[in-house]
């Protein structure tokens, strides 16, 4: 069932940019429309590339967003969440707990 | 005139013909617009609908450009056991592989990562590893995790908890012994959910999601909206999504307010403006499916109670739409045909921000 809506209406995750707009909505409460402006301002690529996995698997490699096939020196799991928070200008809350626990600088609302 | 073939809510295909399923789509707009004193569809809207339901297809999609971000309930949980032993696919696997999986095979935005019983009781005892396993997949996957639960106010009654059963004491004739304990299963319910989302958030989660919100009526809806407040309050970054039971807040108690506004009887258009007021910021409205109606009567009863709420909405609106609710049909494996055309309709034509 989640394949199927996943297929149907989904933006597709890490294929694509649907974890970046779903974190806008998740910590700015931002409806879908300026979600994906936002991602898509701070990506420099259009709306319409948002949901284009070959436009996005090139943008997600060269900024360091962790993407669908683990290449070998890129970054992954959390070392794409690094940049991904650095990229969209947003807090998440795993990558200020790993640098708590790593004795690196952490914002004040931690 | 040509006959075709609908898919019911109680899973099988039957026949139509044309006229039928838009007599049926005009029903369905027509009761949900009675009953929750909202606009029905229009015609535009009606024709619409009808085109994705009468599209002679298996598959059906939104057009490039209206793809929206899905979230989960259970989540992880389905490769494996299941909720409560059930649904699940009986993969020998943790959560944090399940998760992996969801991110890198199956195109998830989003995941949720909740204890087997999916209900906050029972995970009180067992906080310490379910912060460790969420520890670690934090470590290795990209995508957004949130723990979720069922407030589950019945988990608190007696015999499996400590507080006399409103239901059975409703059926004695004791009201005022019913209301107060409500009252008290909500206030141990809403202690039980903030602290388990916090410990989860504290462990690195980004948030936390209170599925089958109302399965309680108006006790449980009542707890879940005093957890979020407390847990905004608490952690102003936790992201904190709610998802509902039913289409309809049951008057358990019959008297719980919240910011003033009594929640008995209110539909999603209403309940989303409380959930903003508590700091939620996603909501999901769930309508329940009629099993002995068309898949297409049913969606547009979902149209016509999610629409208004989208758009009264100031946070995103992601629709239940699982086995059983959302125009689904009642079977654990639902057919493609029924799934894609539900989330198309609701997606472009309630707008609604996701799934």
């Amino acid at each position: 069932m989640a394949c199927t809506h996943s297929l149907a209406s989904g933006m597709g995750g890490v294929r694509t940019a649907g974890d970046l707009v779903a974190r806008m909505e998740m910590s700015r409460s931002m409806k879908i429309e300026k979600a994906k402006e936002y991602v898509a301002n701070k990506l420099k690529v259009s709306v319409h590339d948002l949901s284009d996995s070959t436009v996005m698997t090139r943008v997600r490699e060269e900024l360091g967003l962790g993407c669908v096939a683990q290449l070998p020196g890129r970054p992954k799991g959390i070392e794409a969440k690094f940049n991904i928070a650095k990229v969209l200008g947003i807090e998440i809350n795993s990558v200020n707990k790993f640098k708590k626990k790593a004795g690196m600088f952490v914002p004040s609302t931690v | 005139m040509g006959k075709i073939l609908q898919r019911f809510g109680d899973g099988y295909l039957h026949e139509m013909t044309d006229a039928e399923l838009e007599r049926d789509i005009e029903e369905g707009t027509k009761d949900a617009a009675k009953r929750a004193k909202v606009p029905p569809l229009s015609e535009d809207e009606i024709k619409h609908l009808f085109d994705i339901y009468s599209f002679p297809r298996r598959f059906v999609s939104v057009e490039p450009g209206n793809e929206v971000v899905l979230s989960h309930d259970g989540g992880t949980l389905k490769l494996n056991v299941g909720v409560s032993g059930g649904a699940g696919h009986g993969l020998d696997i943790g959560r944090r592989l399940c998760t992996e999986i969801y991110e890198r095979l199956l195109g998830s935005d989003t995941m949720d990562f909740g204890h087997v019983d999916y209900s906050f009781k029972p995970a009180k005892n067992i906080l310490a590893d379910e912060q460790e396993d969420m520890e670690q997949t934090l470590l290795s996957t990209i995508i957004p995790i949130y723990y979720g639960a069922m407030p589950n106010l019945g988990a608190y009654t007696q015999p499996d908890g400590p507080f006399p059963n409103p239901m059975e004491l409703l059926t004695e004739g004791k009201i005022e012994e019913a209301k107060a304990a409500c009252e008290e299963i909500v206030e141990a319910a809403t202690r039980d959910m903030v602290y388990i989302a916090s410990g989860m958030y504290e462990a690195g989660a980004d948030g936390v999601n209170f599925d089958t919100t109302g399965a309680f009526g108006d006790a449980d809806f009542l707890a879940a909206l005093q957890a979020s407040e407390i847990l905004r309050k608490k952690h102003p970054g936790i992201f904190i999504e709610m998802g509902m039971a039913g289409e309809f807040i049951l008057g358990i108690h019959g008297g719980l307010t919240y910011d003033g506004v009594r929640l008995a009887g209110l539909y999603p258009h209403q309940q989303v403006k409380l959930a903003e007021k508590a700091g939620v910021n996603i909501f999901g409205p769930v309508v329940n499916t009629n099993t002995r109606r068309s898949c297409a009567w049913n969606m547009a009863r979902v149209l016509t109670f999610v629409k208004p709420c989208v758009e009264n909405a100031e946070i995103p609106v992601h629709p239940n739409m699982g086995m059983g609710v959302g125009g689904s049909p009642l079977t654990p494996i639902i057919a493609i045909d029924a799934v894609s055309r539900g989330s198309t309709a609701v997606v472009e034509i309630a707008r609604a921000d996701g799934l």
